[in-house]
């Protein structure tokens, strides 16, 4: 598989403070990819790092075959990093051609561009005139000028009403249909689990986790059960070899698995033992679970 | 080169204020062609100031390149803030993202700012030439084309003052605070020169020691013309004082603020490549 990035014993030091320390991974083309973390871990470092605005304190890292230059690999980029950062006084149009000039390639794009995040009909507003919702978005169709390799997003919907959310996610998700690599930053989770394939996940500057999304926790997922007789079947559960950590919470018993087994295999044989069930569900963790049991397990 | 000179030019054409300061700036260079019109005509006193020889051959390129080279604080102005607006507006952090090296990024401003230097040293090039063809007592070919280094002495202060407008615009990111930088820097040249001359030299070695700083030195290229007018000279001698400067551009002085120039361009590229954006 073709390698676009990859990060090696990244570190970035602020004074005392360590944003950064010792990070490697690397982003594979044709993926999703999300970095988690909370706020303050070191997303957004280390995006600036690979984007050639934040110097490094020790560690490298390559683009593509590693023999291109970093600023001209950034051509083949498309990248957003917090807010969007435009010249307020030139209009959307204006300040779409600049960076055509910058990133060296034709102006014919511009116009599927906007017309992609629906921007068109306002091309000739100034770029101040315009909501903070548009202004992501006309970042989003700028990254998308040189129709990039791989397209960076850090916090694409962060500040944005639940409808420029809702348009962002519908954005995004057009382009990952297309077969383009995304790397996307953020401490959402659910917007991670909605578009992402694998996830690198930061804490403090350090990484706990890199790969696929579901192979995160070696876990077999859990039972939400609830029936008349709760004492018969948590007794039952405890028996059971199957099982392991057992919580009741409103009168719904969870019931998490060590060993693989289906759901109807186990109604089964609850009802040989007489014991009926008004409410049967498995479930995997989410990715917020799984997410707080792994930060929960590394804290220190 | 091309490509570099052409995005800063759509950033600074779209900004309405600096096309305004652009535009009135080289307004201002043209007005120099109305001081040809400075008539007095008061019963037997009759002043008619282009008679007077300020718009003769050679001196002419002395007179206008000294007192045009006033009005451009205008443009330094509209250096700093496209410098400064960079940090503000944080689309320098956007530029880098898109692709534009470090390097590309300062050479993009400092070939804006040769730009500048070379349109404003062929706008003065031209109205002298025109009012010195309309009103020189001399016409001679090689009176003509003769003292052109002051020409090239006009060039070279404007880039290294730009220059200097340029670093300063880098190194506090503000442009207010940056002009008034400038300023305080201009006023903290003059503090030094007094310190000097009152506790260490004579006035020679004083203007010797002041000809390194970076300001003096730009202004030391071209110095007043004013001495030179045949009036001046005739009162002077009346009085029985003589004036005896020296009017030419030193070689030494150019080198002084090429100098600045190479230090001020290479001083913003090493602050932005050291900086976390």
């Amino acid at each position: 598989m073709e390698t676009i990035l990859s990060v090696n014993n990244l570190t970035k030091k602020f004074g005392y403070l360590t944003a950064v320390q010792d990070l490697s991974f690397s982003i594979q083309k044709g993926n999703v990819y999300g970095i988690l973390g909370p706020n303050g871990s070191g997303k957004s470092t280390t995006l600036g790092i690979v984007l050639n605005v934040v110097n490094s304190t020790n560690g490298s890292f390559s683009w593509f075959d590693g023999n291109t230059s970093t600023h001209d690999a950034l051509k083949k980029v498309g990248a957003i990093i917090e807010r969007p950062n435009f010249y307020p006084y030139m209009t959307a149009l204006q300040n779409l051609k600049l960076v055509c000039k910058i990133k060296e390639v034709p102006e014919e794009n511009i116009k599927d561009k906007l017309e992609l995040v629906g921007l068109w009909e306002r091309k000739d507003s100034k770029f101040r005139t315009y909501s903070l919702g548009m202004k992501q978005r006309l970042a989003i169709a700028s990254a998308l000028l040189n129709d990039p390799e791989i397209l960076i997003l850090d916090e694409p919907t962060n500040g944005l009403d639940p409808q420029g959310i809702h348009q962002i996610r519908q954005i995004i998700k057009k382009i990952a249909a297309q077969g383009t690599t995304i790397l996307l930053a953020s401490h959402l989770l659910d917007e991670v689990e909605k578009v992402c394939s694998h996830v690198v996940i930061l804490r403090k500057g350090k990484k706990l986790y890199s790969g696929r999304v579901d192979g995160m926790l070696a876990s077999f997922g859990f039972f939400e059960l609830k029936t008349e007789n709760n004492e018969a079947l948590i007794n039952f559960l405890e028996q059971h070899p199957n099982f392991g950590e057992i919580k009741t919470e409103n009168g719904i018993i969870t019931a998490f698995l060590k060993n693989e087994m289906k759901s109807d295999e186990l109604n089964g044989i609850l009802f040989k033992k007489g014991i009926v069930l008004s409410h049967l569900v498995k479930r995997k963790e989410s990715l917020e679970e799984q997410f707080l049991t792994l930060t929960e397990n590394q804290s220190i | 080169m091309k490509r570099l000179l052409q995005i800063e030019f759509i950033k600074l054409w779209n900004n309405k204020s600096s096309r305004v300061l652009i535009l009135a700036y080289f307004l201002l260079l043209t007005s120099i062609a109305l001081v040809a019109a400075i008539k007095f005509d008061i019963g037997p006193v009759k002043f008619h100031l282009a008679e007077q020889g300020i718009f003769n051959f050679p001196y002419i390129w002395h007179f206008n390149t000294f007192i045009t080279a006033f009005f451009k604080l205008f443009l330094a102005i509209v250096i700093v803030s496209m410098m400064a607006n960079e940090y503000s507006n944080k689309t320098i952090k956007q530029n880098l993202i898109d692709g534009l090296s470090k390097k590309e990024f300062i050479l993009s401003k400092f070939l804006t700012v040769i730009s500048f230097a070379l349109i404003s040293t062929i706008f003065v090039f031209v109205v002298s030439m025109i009012l010195g063809l309309v009103y020189s007592d001399y016409n001679e070919l090689s009176i003509i084309f003769s003292d052109m280094e002051f020409l090239l002495a006009f060039f070279v202060k404007l880039v290294g003052f730009f220059s200097f407008c340029l670093f300063l615009g880098i190194l506090v990111k503000r442009s207010a605070f940056a002009l008034g930088f400038l300023f305080l820097w201009q006023v903290f040249e003059g503090f030094v020169r007094g310190m000097i001359r009152w506790k260490l030299f004579d006035g020679e070695t004083t203007d010797a020691v002041m000809s390194i700083f970076p300001l003096n030195a730009m202004f030391n290229l071209i110095k007043e013309p004013f001495s030179r007018l045949g009036a001046v000279q005739t009162v002077a001698d009346q009085i029985g004082e003589e004036l005896a400067l020296d009017y030419h551009v030193q070689f030494y002085e150019i080198l002084i603020v090429i100098g600045w120039t190479a230090i001020f361009v290479y001083l913003s590229y090493t602050l932005l490549k050291m900086r976390d954006l």
